[in-house]
């Protein structure tokens, strides 16, 4: 079956169905307050950040991928330009 | 001018979400800018029908309530450019989605997209009339199926009555769309007929989606439909209803898989 599925080039879905759910429930059961967390995380690293430089909210992206074992928190903030731009010659 | 479609049907199970997701991937398919919004809250699926739901860190409710931005709360789809989701909560309380927060989340989109998709819960409470409040057109999934039927007619009487548009006695647009659908047991009589279903509704037809295991294989993959398999039966189904939402007006007809030499051989070795 598995190899007559491969001959014609499609592989089965159950399986990814699966690992799909794995994932995915493992991090519901893990966490219900996983989204203030972040809310949370997001807040004060854009405190730390505006004593620094004024940033909009706006320009801040946080993406997340979760994994079995690892999850990549991913935080893109736009920097607006502190100085003039330097004219090159 | 950007298009607010609820896809609703007061039933559960009958193909809300899969829809949503295929129509708004059709639509976004061909160039269109798309938002798939899940206002089913409490019971998310959408992400997972999209295969987002390892990408999720804000929702509907957080932008409602002023924890993130909407641009925040917006999943670009990784195959299409042009489709995004917004999941709804999987945890929080229901009576956190507001009216007000609604209208403004919604009112937002419209700058965004060309168009917002709303996958409505199931029921016909608070959370399924939220989702049609600001819908300038419906679909109104159906299964040719009595208790489908019934309930189909109380979502058509609502969308009549108590969204915006109603309220401001403008018309809004309903589309029917027979889902789950048979083509075998119709020929032999044992499932409520098109023409039957349309006399009873009354609203037109936008499409005829037959039952399909492919449908099954695209969420498990995670995948809408019309991107997993846009020959299958049912993504060309869905094509159509997608030209015809867009205003051409095209025969209705039931596609089936196209049987080739191979898949009559790979039946066979299975069997
Ligand atoms: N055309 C179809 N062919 C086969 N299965 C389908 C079809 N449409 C929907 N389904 C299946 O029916 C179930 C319910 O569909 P879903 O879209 O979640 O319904 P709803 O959102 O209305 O509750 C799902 O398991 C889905 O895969
Ligand atoms: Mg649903």
């Amino acid at each position: 079956m598995s190899f007559l599925a491969s001959f014609f080039g499609r592989k089965t879905s159950a399986p990814v169905a699966r690992d799909r759910l794995q994932i995915l429930l493992a991090h519901e059961r893990a966490g219900e307050g996983q989204s203030e967390l972040i809310a949370t995380l997001q807040e004060e690293i854009l405190e730390v950040i505006k004593r620094h430089i004024s940033v909009d909210q706006d320009k801040v992206q946080i993406k997340m991928d979760r994994g079995t074992g690892v999850s990549m928190l991913e935080i893109d903030i736009e920097v607006p330009e502190t100085r003039p731009a330097v004219k090159t010659a | 001018m950007a298009k607010v479609l609820v896809v609703t049907s007061g039933k559960g199970g009958v193909g809300k979400t899969t829809s949503t997701a295929a129509l708004g991937a059709a639509l976004a398919q061909t160039g269109k800018n798309v938002v798939v919004v899940d206002f089913d809250v409490g019971l998310r699926n959408l992400d997972l029908v999209m295969g987002a739901e390892r990408r999720v860190v804000f929702d509907l409710i957080n932008v409602v309530q002023g924890d993130a931005k909407l641009a925040q709360a917006l999943i670009r789809d990784k195959r299409l450019e042009t489709l995004s989701i917004l999941p709804a909560s999987q945890t929080r309380d229901k009576d956190a989605l507001t009216p007000e927060g609604v209208a403004r989340v919604i009112e937002e989109l419209r700058e965004k997209f060309d168009w917002v998709i709303c996958d409505s819960p199931a029921g016909i409470e608070r959370g399924a009339q939220l989702a049609m409040y600001h819908a300038d057109q419906a679909v109104v999934v159906t299964n040719p199926e009595v208790s489908s039927v019934r309930d189909s007619d109380r979502i058509i009487g609502m969308l009549d009555s108590t969204t915006e548009r109603a309220k401001k006695g403008e018309k809004i647009d309903k589309h029917l769309l027979l889902t789950r659908y048979d083509p075998a047991r119709a020929a032999r009589g044992e499932m409520l007929r098109t023409e039957d279903v349309l006399e009873i509704l009354s609203i037109p037809l936008l499409g005829i989606i037959p039952e399909s295991e492919e449908v099954l294989r695209a969420s498990n993959l995670g995948m809408p439909v019309t991107l997993s398999n846009p020959t299958s039966a049912p993504s060309r189904a869905y094509f159509e209803a997608v030209r015809r939402l867009e205003g051409e007006t095209l025969d209705v007809s039931v596609p089936t898989e196209r049987k080739g030499l191979f898949d009559w051989l790979f039946k066979r070795s299975v069997a």
